[in-house]
């Protein structure tokens, strides 16, 4: 049932897949993630959804290939079918509730790393579709791991890109462009910031020296995704809340990081292991 | 009356052969054994039996036809009030139940009648049913645990055209994510169970989680659900809120459960990991905490259960407890967490203790275990797994207009199991919370009957 209708290898090891998904795609909004079971014998993988089409029936979501379930997902080929996808799950971003005349009055701006970039695309679509301004930084190590610029050129009122290696627009981390935006008059009154748990940490030290309210999007581990198993416990504030029904999203300044990036590693000895005892089979055809 | 015959004992495997492995603990009578046990049973004028069963399974009767030799006969009395005896007989409280009121267990041993139930299921193909013609009312289930299979069948077998609509990706609730294969095997007992609900026409759809991918609203007026019941369970786990509770190596019994159960950990050809390490504090004394204690025995750790009041006061059922102390489970009665400590890379280091005694009895009727001061100590551990109960989701009550729920996050249903809102009906564990199968299977064949009765009404 939950065909693969098209497939794109965005890197050499992150891959873009529409698949059929009508129940999820029709209830689906910004901010929101599902879980894919490739197969079987797969891990269920929380993964954020990054476009969909209510009409359509189908949802984007954006794999990078980094462990053994991650690698099954890519193998897989137009016109197969994933064994399971359940969604959508989580809250959807705060600004889908938010008045028009709060929009109006706010000025967005984003802040992506990595596979984290392909989640930021709905909510800058929703926001612009809105008339709401919304700016867009996109980091990467170099010029051929950014993913998503041409599609969220289209959306965004400005597109910063960075590269770590300089070999394509602005020298440097996302943070120090979002410094020099800011110090050459830029004004923001919200920041969002998605990628790595380390990237978010940084942006949200940034975002707070800056003065900038900043939320962040959690890829916590995770099992079910409903609020079973509270494998995604996170410290926000000095409560625990869990990411996969309270967030994803949550206010970064109240996120204890540094426990969040040791729980995300729990498991990490154990998926060395499956990794290196598990035929990847990407570009190897099945 | 002659000497009576003593209870016949239940084989069960090597406690250490078993201590290693995922196979059946419990191998069940043979027939020799179920029939010499049937004999044993008195045929009482007034079974308290029946009374003290949640769903009136005619005991007497179907134990009749096992003294027999008639296991089909057994079959179909059994079949009349339940559709998982598989299950039932292998996970039923049954000393609280039918044989906690056998009259034989005042002076003696009550007859062993889950024991018998479970023969008769295992040894019996699946029995036809009377089916009423599909009238073509279409009703949904929430949940595929006891309690959303006994209404959804039920349901069927009045002639509604049923849904069951299932959030993980297969069906069973509890008894596929929650019980382990060494107490339920999935293959052998759960699928057959499934399978004989989906035979009476009942469409079950994983994959669903209601309140996020549908909701009762977009069921009912869109989808064309006339009646919906909700058999979501309890599946919040619940923590101490003491320090250190999420260091790495802590885990609630239901993530360490559903790992190895539903996502099958236990098994090297599936990618699920799960991690026990040498030595894991089970915190609890239920039947969850001894699933979750056997299973990390049998994954390669050392296992200690830590409980607050005393053995007598375990919540678990006798079987599981003696079998739990059989494989070497280390029991730290009167002893209650107050901290967990980690080293320096956030794993877990220890769980600091203080030893308890048992006061004045709380409104359970049970002693309340109170702290003896001075008396903290610490017990060196790998893992920490919290097996302390759980509450009801509230993914369908806060996406659901007019569904009221109690201060525990429990729905408000009538007796019947009719909710705050017309055409909502709801049983088991998400109305009680956490309770059993046998329950949470009585409170979906009561509500199966009011929503019979609603929808007649309307008409």
């Amino acid at each position: 049932m939950f065909e693969i209708l098209s497939k794109e290898m965005l890197t050499p090891n992150i891959c873009q897949m529409r698949v059929n998904a009508p129940r999820i795609a029709a209830s689906a909004r910004p901010g929101q993630f599902l879980i894919v079971r490739a197969d079987e014998k797969g891990e269920r993988i929380p993964l954020t959804i990054s476009d969909f089409d209510a009409v359509q029936g189908w949802v984007t979501i954006v794999t990078q290939a980094i462990g053994a379930s991650t690698c099954d997902i890519v193998s897989f080929e137009v016109g197969e079918s994933f064994a399971d996808i359940a969604g959508p799950l989580g809250l959807p971003s705060g600004f889908v509730n938010e008045s028009d005349e709060v929009l109006a009055g706010s000025s967005y701006v984003f802040i992506a790393g990595g596979v984290g970039t392909a989640p930021v695309y709905p909510q800058v679509k929703w926001l612009h579709d809105r008339g709401v301004k919304v700016d867009v930084i996109v980091g990467a190590r170099t010029k051929d791991l950014l993913i998503y610029t041409n599609r969220l050129a289209q959306v965004a009122d400005n597109l910063y890109i960075c590269t770590d290696d300089g070999s394509e627009g602005f020298h440097g981390v996302g943070t120090a462009m979002l410094e020099k935006l800011v110090s050459e008059g830029k004004q923001y009154t919200q920041a969002v910031a998605i990628g790595p748990m380390i990237m978010m940490k940084f942006a949200t030290a940034c975002c707070c020296k800056l003065g900038i309210p900043v939320i962040v999007s959690l890829n916590t581990l995770m099992v079910d995704g409903t609020g079973m198993c509270g494998a995604c416990r996170v410290t926000v504030g000095g409560k625990t809340r869990f990411a996969c029904v309270e967030g994803p999203e949550f206010d970064g300044a109240l996120v204890d990081f540094d426990e969040a990036m040791r729980r995300q590693g729990q498991y990490r000895s154990e998926e060395a292991f499956e990794k290196e005892h598990h035929k990847c089979r990407i570009g190897r055809g099945k | 009356m002659a000497e009576r015959i003593p209870r016949v004992p239940v084989r069960a495997q090597d406690p250490e052969v078993r201590a290693k492995c995922f196979e059946e603990v419990s191998l069940g009578y043979d027939r020799q054994e179920a029939m010499l046990e049937a004999s044993r049973c008195l045929h009482c004028k007034n079974p308290r039996c029946v009374g003290a069963c949640p769903v009136n399974i005619q005991i007497p009767d179907f134990i009749a036809c096992v003294a027999k030799g008639d296991i089909a006969g057994a079959a179909a009395v059994i079949a009349k009030d339940s559709s998982l005896p598989a299950v039932c007989g292998r996970v039923c409280p049954q000393e609280n139940q039918c044989e906690g009121s056998c009259i034989l267990g005042i002076k003696g041993e009550p007859v062993a009648i889950g024991a018998l139930e479970r023969f008769v299921a295992d040894n019996s193909p699946s029995t036809e049913v009377e089916q009423a013609a599909a009238g073509g009312h279409k009703v949904a289930v929430i949940g595929s645990g006891p309690a959303g299979l006994a209404c959804a069948s039920d349901l069927a077998r009045l002639g509604y055209d049923v849904t069951v609509f299932e959030a993980l990706h297969k069906a069973g609730g509890v008894l596929e994510y929650g019980i382990p294969e060494f107490r339920l095997p999935k293959e052998k007992v759960l699928k057959p169970a499934i399978d004989t609900v989906k035979a009476l026409g009942v469409k079950i759809e994983t994959d669903v989680i209601v309140g996020r991918t549908v909701t009762i609203d977009s069921l009912m007026d869109s989808e064309g659900f006339e009646a919906v019941f909700v058999g979501t369970g309890a599946g919040l786990p619940k923590f101490m809120g003491i320090p250190g509770e999420n260091l790495c190596g802590v885990f609630s019994a239901n993530e360490f459960l559903t790992r190895n159960n539903l996502m099958k950990a236990w098994r090297e050809d599936y990618l699920t990991p799960i991690h026990a390490g040498s030595k894991v504090c089970v915190v609890g004394g239920g039947n969850v905490a001894m699933d979750a204690a056997r299973t990390a025995l049998r994954l390669g750790a050392e296992v200690h259960i830590v409980y607050r009041r005393t053995e007598k006061e375990l919540p678990a059922r006798k079987e599981e407890v003696s079998h739990a102390l059989e494989e070497g489970i280390v029991f730290d009665m009167l002893t209650n967490p107050v901290e967990i400590t980690g080293d320096e890379r956030g794993w877990v280091k220890s769980l600091r203790c203080i030893r308890m005694e048992l006061g004045e009895p709380d409104s359970s009727g049970r002693r309340s275990p109170v702290p003896v001061e001075g008396s903290e100590f610490e017990i060196p551990t790998e893992t920490v797994i919290m097996a302390l109960g759980t509450s009801p989701n509230p993914l369908i009550s806060s996406t659901t207009a007019g569904l009221e729920v109690t201060r525990r996050g429990c729905l408000v249903a009538s007796e019947e199991g009719a909710t705050t809102r017309p055409g909502v009906f709801a049983g088991g564990d998400a109305v009680t919370g956490a309770a059993t199968v046998i329950l949470a299977m009585g409170a979906g064949r009561k509500a199966a009957k009011a929503i019979d009765e609603y929808l007649a009404s309307k008409k």
